[in-house]
């Protein structure tokens, strides 16, 4: 019987008042999974942040081309698809950074000769979608039980003109001078992946990435707490 | 990725229990499966579940000029897209097929049946019209995209809300959604796609095929039908051959075409915009 999971969090690192979705200084929007909610693919997750919504469906390892097979591990494939119109070359660079990331973590020397598909779709987007893309694949993989020798997550930095840094940034708000994303893993919250649109100073980088590592905190306690919920049920 | 085919004794499992008017998840010969219809936080955007097929749609508008033989009137543009989410066999360069008497098909139930009011989206004749693009996307393959994909189609034009413009002669203002609420479209009426599956060159039929069912269907009849039981298209696809009554008692079967109007109806009461 397939169980799907819901699990709700709101993250606050500064309380703030419930009408507004964030206080002041540095917080997350208010983030939900769900697992397992496709029949076909071998794992899938829908990821959101605020109003951001991300679904991602992921087969494997299955059988891979003979032209893309890779001897000793497993061919890892990324695919991002946007709501409206095709994919373009701003998907294909996303893509890239996704599978960067997922290379880094899964046991591709596990399941040789072999291909992970991961499937990504926009369901709407409000800003952070990189960071919302990663949380989704990386909840994914985890329902489809592919090894990995540690979770991932991805954290949003802006940084407007007065260097105020704000976590998680809706679209306006990614209207800023500096747009930072990372990707940290679980383990040791080490960078495993980073891009950057904008124009910041080296210190603001480190602030930056010591507020991301803060977050990613709250969003691996959030990892855990819905796979307890989903796994202590069945 | 290769379609896993079919074993030879799940197809006479399945033969022989469509011969015993059984299927598989319980159903009757003319039930749907269940349909759930969800919105998303933008204008048109909302995701209808027919069983476990999953169908995203998506309406986006913008200004262009018109096409030169229909200058007064606006453009619709569909596109379905088989994404590799759904099903394994759905790569990029294989399934081009299915893709295109899909789209084709929604087209023509939507297009050719004029249910949009494109008179109504020319902003200046001959120069400025909205050109509305839904896009569907298939989120999971558990039979029966079509019917599914029609659904999201007409109920994401129906949520759609385009903005406010206003002419003076030759200067075209387009209002923010701030300064001025959204439109809606105009919709004269709401077809959807009904689908029968044949068994046996025509022997057995059953409304709303799932995937295994669709893998042992001889053909296959699409009917897109409004609540008014206006036919807007008739598809018969499989080389199946129907005698004139036989199509004719099936289109008064989607009785349940008008169930669809009010369920669409229920969900844009609650979804006070």
């Amino acid at each position: 019987m397939e169980v799907v999971m819901r699990a709700d969090a709101k993250v606050r690192v500064e309380s703030g008042t419930e009408s507004s979705p964030r206080g002041p200084g540095c917080s997350l929007r208010h983030f939900a999974c769900e697992q397992n909610l496709l029949s076909r693919p071998d794992g899938s997750a829908s990821f959101l942040q605020g109003d951001t919504s991300v679904l991602a469906g992921v087969y494997g390892p299955a059988e891979v081309k003979v032209s893309k097979e890779i001897f000793n591990k497993a061919t890892l494939e990324v695919i991002l698809r946007p709501k409206i119109g095709l994919p373009g070359v701003a998907e294909k660079s996303q893509e890239r950074l996704i599978r960067n990331t997922c290379e880094a973590v899964v046991l591709g020397a596990l399941h040789p000769r072999t291909s992970i598909t991961v499937v990504l779709q926009v369901v709407s987007d409000a800003g952070s979608l990189l960071a919302c893309c990663l949380n989704a694949a990386c909840m994914a993989l985890v329902d489809a039980g592919v090894p990995m020798r540690a979770l991932f997550c991805g954290v949003t930095c802006a940084l407007d003109s007065d260097g105020n840094l704000l976590l998680d940034p809706t679209a306006k708000q990614e209207k800023a001078r500096a747009v930072l994303t990372f990707a940290l893993d679980s383990v040791e919250q080490k960078l495993l992946m980073s891009t950057t649109k904008g124009l910041y100073s080296d210190a603001e980088l480190q602030q930056c990435l010591a507020a991301a590592q803060a977050a990613s905190q709250h969003i691996f306690r959030f990892y855990r707490e819905s796979l307890q919920r989903r796994y202590s049920k069945s | 990725m290769k379609e896993t085919p079919l074993s030879n004794c799940e197809r006479r499992f399945l033969l022989r229990a469509i011969e015993e008017k059984k299927r598989l998840d319980g159903r009757q010969t003319y039930d749907y499966r269940n349909i759930r219809i969800s919105f998303g936080t933008d204008y048109g955007c909302c995701i209808v579940e027919l069983g476990k097929t999953r169908v995203l749609g998506q309406v986006s508008c913008e200004l262009v000029s018109p096409k030169l033989n229909r200058a007064t009137e606006g453009i619709l543009f569909f596109n379905l897209e088989l994404s590799q989410m759904a099903a394994p066999a759905f790569e990029p360069g294989r399934q081009s097929d299915l893709l295109v008497k899909l789209n084709r098909l929604l087209e023509r139930c939507l297009r050719n049946s004029k249910c949009i009011d494109t008179e109504s989206l020319c902003v200046i004749a001959g120069e400025k019209v909205w050109q509305i693009r839904v896009d569907l996307h298939l989120l999971n393959h558990d039979g029966n995209i079509i019917d599914a994909a029609s659904i999201a189609a007409i109920v994401a034009l129906c949520h759609f809300r385009r903005p406010d413009v206003s002419v003076q002669g030759e200067e075209v203002t387009l209002y923010t959604p701030e300064e001025r609420d959204p439109v809606p479209l105009s919709i004269h009426h709401m077809p959807i796609c009904v689908s029968f599956a044949f068994f046996q060159k025509g022997t057995y039929l059953l409304v709303d095929p799932s995937e295994r069912e669709e893998r042992v269907m001889d053909g296959l009849l699409v009917i897109a039908m409004n609540k008014h039981r206006e036919i807007c298209t008739i598809q018969s696809s499989g080389g199946i051959m129907l005698l004139k009554d036989q199509v004719s008692a099936l289109t008064s079967v989607p009785v349940r075409t008008g169930h669809f109007s009010e369920v669409f109806k229920d969900y844009l009461v609650t979804k006070r915009h």
